[in-house]
């Protein structure tokens, strides 16, 4: 992310929040979607695909592709890029794993 | 009489101040906050002193969303899902959750508007190619979504790439992070280029703001030293966990690549966009009838085949943010009934030259056939059922289909969480190019009766029957 000292548009981001990815804690600022909050964080995916297990995260950035999708606060299928961060949120990977008989 | 406006961007803006004007009532909803992609902001937690330095138009969204949000008689609704929109004897319903994005709590909502305008937008089109799965490729939108609404850079070395004038202001976006932009390759060639953006230099003109816009973006690229490398496209991206190094190649004029002109580029990103493909579903569901063209079919004023429905924006075609509030305003006027009067008709003379300017952007840039030539058969189609092209071929010539909603159901391709959101159309181009005569049955990847997912929890708890007052502002 743009250090906010840096930025061109003058910006003043509001204190720190913590949100726990996987258990881990992450740090974001207030207004940042969970997406926002990741990729600022250094990750760039969250989620593996069923049937390949490969590694995504955001493509589409617009809530259209469901690519970054992962679950928060026991819901599944939030749109990462879609959902604002809340101080506390518990965000886990989503990687439903196809039973072994299609792979 | 109220009217309901789907889509707070350029054109549905636009189209609830129009529609305020001419005193109906008015009901603004978005999935997301008011500004849509184009004014896309940081939201109001994170203050910035000069945010119109990264926006062309900036005073006109703070206008328009001023006037809006301190009028009485404009109900703001933000955070606004439509999931669907049916229809009970005469009356549209118009089903909306509203809360957090994809929540479980949200509140349920049924509007029976006595007029709706849909501005709902459109998302880039990606082609697909080979490594477009790893994190790190994000679809130019994501790139700009991520600068203006995050002020976040996609990467350290991004490779702007695909074709249109959508690629600049992009690359202006990243070069206004701490983004180093290595290059824009955009698909058409220069003597195409040449021949759609000089042949007629004075629809340029009449298109004044646009015009300048457009300036300012290639002034960009020479102040930041970015290449524009006309002819030229991604047809790889490599690494194993995420993205490391793309391919570019020569495109020929129908955008196959010239073999022995690839050249492997060290990138952390790259942000592709071939195009837009409109958001059409809701227009769908309203019964509005679709072009061949696959826009929604309207007036000059955006009435649709449907009485009392109206669209505006890039649902209707492609013509940038300028063209969208101008149609906007003709939509939310004629959804209020007021015509005719002197504002129309300079609305309508504008709307005229934002037609042939979005006609010249397709002429310029629209895609080419030959794209398929770059993809293998491990190429991905289907990111969400992770069907390959290679899969997918084999099923059309095992099945011999010809129909778009059989092949999606053997081959899974279009079928997963997205709902073919992303790969509808490369879909429809690969299976019209595998059978005879290019010709298939029935083309249905816009056709979305559930237009967002809703759980099953949330569906269940729906009231059985909604109430007429319910459409209304109490």
């Amino acid at each position: 992310m743009v250090p906010d000292s840096e930025d061109v548009i003058g910006r003043t981001d509001g204190p720190a929040l913590v949100i726990e990815v996987d258990g881990e804690p992450v740090t974001g600022v207030p207004g940042q979607t969970l997406a926002g909050v990741l990729l600022a964080a250094g990750r760039d995916s969250w989620r593996t695909t069923s049937r390949a297990g490969r590694p995504r995260g955001v493509f589409c950035g617009i809530g259209v592709c469901f690519d970054c999708i992962v679950t928060v606060n026991g819901e599944r299928d939030v749109r990462a890029c879609q959902r604002r961060a809340a101080a506390g949120d518990v965000v886990t990977r989503q990687s439903d794993e196809l039973p072994r008989s299609r792979s | 009489m109220t009217v309901v406006i789907v889509g707070a961007g350029p054109a549905g803006l636009a189209a609830a101040r129009a529609a305020r004007t001419a005193g109906a009532s008015v009901v603004l909803l978005d999935a997301a906050e008011l500004g849509g992609q184009y004014w896309r902001h940081l939201p109001a937690e994170r203050r910035a002193r000069e945010q119109r330095r990264l926006h062309h138009g900036w005073s006109r969204f703070l206008a328009l969303r001023a006037a809006l949000t301190a009028d009485p008689g404009c109900e703001i609704v933000t955070g606004a899902q439509i999931w669907a929109i049916d229809r009970t004897e005469d009356r549209l319903r118009v089903h909306v959750l509203i809360g957090a994005a994809d929540g479980r709590a949200r509140t349920p909502r049924t509007l029976l508007p006595d007029a709706l305008v849909l501005a709902t937008g459109a998302h880039d089109r990606t082609l697909p190619f080979p490594g477009w799965d790893l994190p790190g490729v994000y679809s130019a939108g994501a790139a700009q979504a991520l600068a203006k609404g995050e002020r976040i850079a996609v990467g350290k070395r991004v490779l702007v790439a695909g074709a249109g004038p959508f690629l600049l202001p992009v690359a202006a976006s990243l070069a206004h992070t701490d983004a180093s932009v290595v290059g824009v390759h955009e698909a058409a060639r220069l003597p195409v280029l040449a021949k759609n953006w000089t042949a007629r230099p004075w629809e340029l003109f009449a298109a004044l703001g646009k015009g300048a816009e457009l300036g300012g973006y290639v002034l960009g690229q020479v102040r930041n030293r970015i290449p524009y490398i006309t002819g030229s496209g991604v047809i790889a991206a490599h690494g194993d966990e995420r993205v490391e190094a793309v391919t570019v190649a020569e495109l020929d004029t129908s955008w196959a690549p010239l073999p022995g002109t690839e050249r492997r580029i060290e990138v952390d990103a790259v942000c592709v966009s071939h195009g837009f493909t409109p958001r059409i579903e809701l227009a769908i569901a309203a019964g509005c009838r679709i072009g061949p063209d696959r826009f929604v079919v309207t007036d000059v004023d955006g009435r649709t085949s449907v009485d009392g429905v109206f669209a505006a924006g890039e649902i209707t075609g492609i013509g940038g943010a300028q063209a969208a509030e101008t149609e906007g305003a003709l939509a939310g006027l004629a959804a209020a009934g007021a015509v005719d009067d002197r504002r129309t008709a300079k609305l309508r003379r504008s709307r005229a030259s934002a037609v042939r300017f979005a006609a010249r952007i397709e002429q310029a840039h629209g895609i080419r056939k030959g794209w398929t030539a770059w993809l293998d058969r491990d190429t991905l189609l289907c990111r969400c059922e992770e069907v390959t092209h290679g899969e997918f071929v084999d099923t059309i010539a095992a099945t011999r289909s010809r129909g778009l909603r059989s092949t999606k159901l053997t081959s899974r391709a279009g079928l997963g969480i997205c709902q073919a959101r992303m790969c509808g159309r490369n879909v429809e181009d690969i299976l019209g190019q595998n059978v005879p005569d290019g010709v298939i049955t029935d083309t249905s990847t816009d056709h979305r009766p559930i237009a967002a997912p809703i759980s099953l929890a949330e569906l269940a708890a729906l009231p059985a029957a909604p109430t007429a007052q319910e459409g209304h502002i109490s």
